[in-house]
């Protein structure tokens, strides 16, 4: 399948009076069609910003994409004019937020808010629009969808709202949808519900997708490729059950065992990651996941680390990458 | 006043001696309603929510009972009357035998400070104006439990270090610290006044996964070492498996099944808690494959106008003609187990 989305060597800097923040510090990956691909990550890692920055919404100032490239079926978006830019936000990509209670506009109704991109992107007339936003509410699986063109945001709660930011997502038919946390304010089961969603309707529909998120159970359900961020960068990335059931690289390997199971016997005490996650604006040369890594060595603290293949389609950003193993399989 | 810190008090009295089986609180009945008004000149009482209606439990010393529900299912608000941040509507809690509703300001203070509470939010909990040396001294220094400052300064260094916090802390703002590190803050204000019984209230769950789990053993290592009764509020059913003895669970103000840990997640009986099971994602893709999911319909209902018969049954699968009209009875199925379901 052809590559829909290719990210190549891609910088995002803060220029803040605390020094120049390196929060996307060159990652490289790319989105099939109909793929969905997983950024996983602690707060902080660069994983929000990096989704920003495909869409171009980092703000400037303070932030600043310094480097490489986006390019979205052949074209790279870092060289678009606004005024072509424009016509890809939301047409061809379009994004959902972690927030439903603050991304939805309160004085605008539900209606008005999904038929704007219609207007704007299809010039659909009036009554076009309507129906399409009807169509669109019930394929979220909102009921009586026509009221509801009429209600405001704080008619809906927390998951209707999600649902809604969800059929605004589709309006456009995009190719892509990014969704950065889009279950981390809602409750598990309604949790359960947005992800079967939208996991139903990106593959009956094709789009593919691109999900950030903290939560490793929600990645597990419903990603083909897992990318894992740690300061800035990628360390990891592999095939869900590649990096799920054969981790190799420490952090990963940590964040897997630090969470407690609903499926294994529970456990005397958990296996944390110690320390801090390091200070984005005063990294050294070193592995940055050095000072919490059980395996690191002396070679750790001279030089970073690149990101290399161990198996096909599995790299890890690791000196000791290979010497791993002996610490057994946290899903054994 | 003594110099008595937690770490003499655990001396004196080590965690593994302490029999489980002595009651720390008895909830019995427990309603908050919340009138719901219209007109601003003269208010009128237009309805209720009924965010907590009627429910009972105990916790026994050294005991930890998670609660958990869904967000408006009445949790928070349990805690908040155990503290007597609100003033029940109905009902009574019990702790050592003393009601705590009946009691007026002054008689309440030594159980303030018996009684202690962490939150949720890290940012928004700790004082921005104040230095953390500050926020822990300042309880000790209100109840008296510390007089000379010197003894204050010493102590603040103790509980940092009992918490894993360097005691440079001290001198710090809460902005220069990061999530996990203000968390651990919150717990040692809590661990300043010497408590039986800490309300828990999502205490993890704004943290990041790899500090979760810090915080999760540093409050296991505490309440060993110090003997803590908790009750641990929180959504993140796999924390709750691993921190509590016993689980109650929660819907739209009623307590629909309670039982031992391990019986509850081996053996859930009430819909609501196997279908709160459920929906919980493990992190093991091919076990997520093969996993079948049976998603839950529909949305929690409004507390001001809860179904009526079972507060569960718009929703639940098992449902049956009688689940509209009579509300079941929480009722004992097995010792310990209790469940309230007409249908298990």
């Amino acid at each position: 399948m052809a590559n829909l989305l290719e990210i190549e060597g891609l910088q995002t800097q803060f220029f803040t009076s605390a020094g120049t923040v390196k929060a996307v510090d060159g990652i490289s990956y790319n989105v099939q069609e109909g793929e969905t691909v997983a950024v996983v990550g602690e707060s902080g890692c660069g994983k929000s910003v990096s989704a920003l920055s495909i869409l171009r919404l980092v703000a400037d100032p303070p932030g600043k994409v310094v480097g490489g490239s986006i390019k979205f079926q052949g074209r790279d978006l870092l060289q678009l004019s606004d005024q072509e830019m424009r016509s890809v936000r939301g047409n061809d990509i379009a994004m959902i937020f972690q927030e439903p209670m603050t991304s939805l506009n309160p004085v605008l109704t539900i209606g008005l808010q999904i038929t704007e991109t219609l207007q704007h992107h299809l010039g659909m007339s009036e009554e076009e629009c309507n129906a399409r936003a009807v169509e669109l509410l019930g394929m979220v699986g909102i009921s009586e969808p026509d009221r509801r063109l009429s209600q405001y945001p704080h008619h809906l709660s927390g998951g209707m709202r999600q649902r809604v930011m969800i059929a605004i997502a589709l309006a456009c038919e995009p190719k892509l949808i990014i969704a950065d946390e889009p279950t981390t304010a809602l409750d598990v089961t309604i949790q359960a519900q947005i992800l079967e969603l939208m996991k139903d309707l990106t593959r009956r529909l094709g789009v593919a997708l691109i999900v950030i998120t903290h939560n490793l159970g929600v990645v597990a359900r419903y990603a083909d490729r897992v990318n894992v961020m740690y300061a800035g960068r990628i360390i990891e990335t592999g095939t869900a059950e590649e990096i799920y059931h054969n981790p190799k690289h420490p952090y990963t390997l940590a964040l897997l065992r630090s969470v407690p199971r609903l499926d294994q016997p529970r456990a005397a005490k958990l296996d944390p990651v110690e320390g801090q996650p390091p200070d984005l604006a005063r990294l050294g040369g070193d592995c940055p996941f050095r000072p919490r890594c059980r395996f690191a060595t002396d070679k750790c603290a001279q030089e970073r680390p690149e990101l290399l293949e161990v198996s096909p389609g599995h790299y890890s950003a690791c000196w000791e990458k290979d010497n791993l193993t002996s610490a057994g399989n946290p899903v054994s | 006043m003594s110099e008595a810190t937690a770490m003499e008090t655990t001396d004196a009295a080590p965690a593994a001696d302490r029999a489980l089986g002595e009651t720390l609180i008895e909830v019995k009945n427990l309603k908050m309603h919340f009138p719901v008004t219209e007109g601003v000149i003269i208010p009128k009482v237009v309805a209720h929510v009924k965010a907590v209606d009627g429910i009972s439990f105990n916790i026994k010393k050294g005991e930890t009972l998670g609660l958990v529900g869904e967000s408006g299912c009445g949790k928070t608000t349990t805690g908040r009357c155990i503290l007597q941040l609100e003033k029940p509507t109905d009902g009574e809690i019990l702790y050592e035998g003393v009601n705590l509703n009946l009691l007026q300001a002054k008689a309440m203070t030594p159980f303030r400070q018996k009684i202690q509470v962490i939150f949720q939010d890290p940012y928004s909990s700790l004082n921005p104006r104040m230095k953390i040396g500050e926020i822990l001294s300042e309880p000790m220094r209100v109840h008296g439990i510390i007089t000379e400052s010197a003894d204050r300064d010493k102590r603040v260094l103790e509980l940092l270090n009992v918490c894993g916090l360097s005691p440079r802390f001290a001198d710090r703002y809460p902005h220069e610290m990061s999530g996990g590190q203000r968390q651990r803050v919150g717990i040692a204000r809590a661990l300043a006044m010497n408590p039986e019984f800490i309300v828990c209230d999502e205490a993890v769950s704004a943290l990041d996964v790899s500090i979760q789990a810090q915080v999760i053993n540093l409050l296991e290592d505490l309440r060993d070492e110090f003997g803590l009764t908790y009750l641990f509020i929180s959504h993140d059913l796999s924390v709750v498996r691993h921190l509590c003895h016993r689980v109650a669970v929660m819907y739209l103000g009623k307590m629909v099944e309670l039982a031992d840990c391990d019986e509850l997640f081996d053996n859930p009986q009430h819909p609501y808690t196997r279908a709160l099971l459920n929906a919980v994602p493990i992190p093991d893709p091919t076990l997520e494959a093969t996993r079948e999911h049976q998603i839950i319909k529909g949305e929690i209902p409004s507390p001001i106008n809860p179904p009526s018969g079972c507060v569960f049954h718009p929703r639940c699968e098992m449902a049956v003609d009688g689940c509209s009209k009579a509300v079941p009875e929480f009722r004992e199925i097995k010792p310990g187990h209790w469940v309230a379901c007409t249908e298990v």
